[in-house]
């Protein structure tokens, strides 16, 4: 391709002008879509009252206040009370007393992103781990029904959660796996194994079966020569699917919201239930949603060599 | 995978290293033993989490039985479920909003996502990175974005009324994207646009950049325009890829939950009312387990017809 550019007379090459006319476009439509990502951020930074102003306010006074109201719960007192208390010490008790409150303890919202931690990457290792071990299996042996299996394991990918949902609710309840993380991690390795399964075996089937054949012919057993010769190979590949998995579990809102209420709750079901004092406080949820957004905008860049290979279960490489 | 390196440092490891003790005693695993010990777990895995549920859908979808009371009797009704679903004038409404939402996203969603895609091709410089920029709302959790959306549909304060109104004169406070009937089915449709056209984007460059120069080539010297080399050979050398995008957003939208059950709850009354919502407001509010497994069977059937189609549809890719 390189070369091709430094050829002026390819037919092929775009003119000058129809490049910088696509540029225009497309940098145009890209920052018409990140607005309302940008106003995420922008939210979280503002007062409550400059959040709900009119018109909206792109020139205004950053504050702390919405992510101090993330992740304290705060009671309302009256300036006589707030007198007798020690001065503030925190930058978060300085905002909040401005305001005539005092924060009686943490919010929930540590407690449901740690459960989002837990689950997302309690699923990803078991369906990773299942998924290369499977992928593997399907790779290099002749399978009996092998393509109906894939289908059969792609396809449990394709039910409607909510569909699922209802049979789950009631097998969780008589198992007691209801509202726990275990009965979450196990559900979302269930949803993420097929996507696991189909693009490690892309990634498998690349990795040339002669390293193994020759490691074979060597001494090393068949399970040696998984270990020590494709799974290094496929490094990038196993990577590369665990962040496709995470981001699945992260972001999955249907199971977590009718399957868990408490102990297990998810960030994602939590967040649109953030409140504040008369109606919504739109600086914390933006607070809350932009901490909930930034892991997944680190992936997506990592990602961004395998986003297209991981969005159509392997098919489409480059 | 890269490195003609590899087997030699596979050779000095192989020279060095006297295969472990437990090594021997797995040696006698024959290569179709390790196959079934590899498969096995995951497809236990989705029997019990998938199979099992499944037919224990099919089985309650015969009956009475409501899950808020387990205690009752519960009847056999044999397919009263799925007859009164069928005509059932709710269920209709729901399927009409799910297909008016499917139909319109992904007719949005292909034009302007092929069109992004052709623009990009055009190879100018800095296209990898705004690549990147334009992918980077299709990963981000629907329900969370979703639930902001909300935010910025707000009538007075809300930024989307803004811009709006900033460039059409509208008064921001006349019209409210979520609570009226005629603008709500919208609403979602484009917070949908927003978030998945990158993905069409995707898969068409893929396909845009999977035909090979010299085909043009070949027409240019042919003497062929521009639109017909456009119409000749970049739409039906791209269709398969197009075609993947449109199946799996299909299948993906006729599902749609999590976004919606955000934005708009279904309302305002059942206007945005997609066949996921109907399913969680007669199983999971109304309690109608029974009735609502029969739905559920429906529309695992369709969406199992649609995923058929969809790895066929793979596959052809694939052997491109």
């Amino acid at each position: 391709m390189s070369a091709r550019s430094s050829t002026a007379h390819s037919v092929v090459e775009p003119s000058s002008t129809s490049k910088l006319v696509a540029s225009v476009l497309v940098v145009v439509y890209a920052l018409v879509t990140m607005i309302p990502l940008f106003w995420i951020v922008v939210t979280s930074l503002k007062s409550p009252p400059d959040s709900i102003s009119y018109p909206p306010k792109i020139v205004f006074t950053p504050t702390i206040e919405g992510y101090c109201n993330l992740f304290t719960n705060q009671t309302r007192q009256t300036p006589e009370f707030l007198a007798t208390l020690p001065p503030a010490t925190t930058a978060c008790e300085k905002v909040t007393r401005e305001r005539n409150m005092v924060i009686v303890g943490p919010s929930n919202f540590t407690k449901r992103f740690f459960n989002s931690l837990v689950i997302a990457f309690g699923s990803t290792a078991l369906s990773v781990f299942l998924g290369t071990i499977a992928a593997y299996g399907f790779s290099r042996f002749k399978v009996p029904l092998k393509d109906d299996l894939l289908f059969f394991i792609l396809s449990t990918r394709m039910m409607p959660p909510i569909a699922v949902a209802i049979p789950i609710y009631l097998m969780y309840r008589e198992l007691g796996l209801s509202d726990t993380k275990i009965g979450m991690i196990l559900l979302y390795t269930a949803v993420n194994v097929s996507l696991a399964v189909w693009l490690l075996k892309g990634f498998i089937d690349e990795i040339p079966r002669e390293y193994e054949e020759a490691a074979m012919i060597d001494g090393y057993t068949r399970l040696q020569a998984f270990r020590k010769v494709v799974l290094p190979q496929a490094t990038t590949g196993i990577v590369a699917t665990a962040i496709f998995c995470m981001i699945f579990a992260w972001n999955e809102y249907a199971f977590a919201v009718l399957l868990t209420s408490g102990d297990a709750q998810p960030a994602p079901p939590f967040i649109p239930t953030i409140i504040g004092e008369g109606g919504m406080d739109w600086p914390a949820v933006g607070a809350g949603t932009t901490l909930f957004l930034i892991p997944i905008l680190v992936f997506t860049i990592l990602l961004r060599k395998h986003l297209l290979r991981g969005i159509t279960f392997g098919a489409v490489r480059k | 995978m890269t490195g003609n390196h590899i087997p030699d440092a596979l050779a000095n490891r192989l020279a060095t290293a006297t295969p472990p003790k437990l090594a021997a005693r797995v040696r006698g695993l024959s290569d179709k033993a390790i196959a079934w010990l590899f498969i096995t777990p995951t497809m236990i895995l989705l029997l019990a989490i998938n199979i099992f549920p499944l037919i224990w859908t099919i089985r309650l979808s015969f009956t009475d039985f409501r899950a808020n009371r387990t205690n009752a009797v519960v009847k056999g009704i044999g397919l009263d479920n799925y007859t009164s679903i069928l005509t059932d004038p709710d269920i209709w409404a729901a399927m009409q909003s799910t297909a008016h939402f499917v139909f319109w996203t992904i007719t949005m969603q292909t034009l302007i996502g092929f069109t992004l895609a052709y623009l990009l091709d055009r190879k100018f410089r800095g296209h990898g990175f705004w690549t990147t920029i334009i992918l980077i709302p299709m990963m981000l959790s629907p329900a969370v974005v979703g639930n902001f959306w909300r935010f910025l549909y707000q009538p007075q304060i809300g930024l989307f009324n803004y811009i709006i109104s900033f460039f059409t004169g509208v008064d921001p406070s006349s019209f409210e994207m979520i609570g009226s009937v005629t603008l709500a089915p919208w609403s979602i449709i484009i917070v949908d646009t927003w978030m998945w056209t990158p993905y069409v984007m995707l898969i068409c460059l893929a396909g845009l950049r999977s035909i090979p120069d010299y085909i043009y080539e070949a027409a240019e010297v042919d003497r062929a325009s521009t639109w017909r080399q456009f119409w000749s050979i970049t739409i039906p050398m791209a269709l398969p890829f197009i075609m993947l995008a449109v199946l799996f957003r299909g299948i993906e939208n006729f599902k749609m939950f999590d976004m919606v059950n955000l934005l708009t709850s279904g309302g305002p009354g059942s206007t945005t009312e997609v066949a996921s919502i109907t399913l969680k407001r007669e199983a999971f509010e109304k309690w109608r387990t029974g009735f609502s497994s029969a739905f559920a069977i429906i529309l695992f059937v369709t969406v199992f017809g649609l995923a058929n189609i969809y790895v066929k549809a793979l596959n052809q890719v694939k052997s491109r």
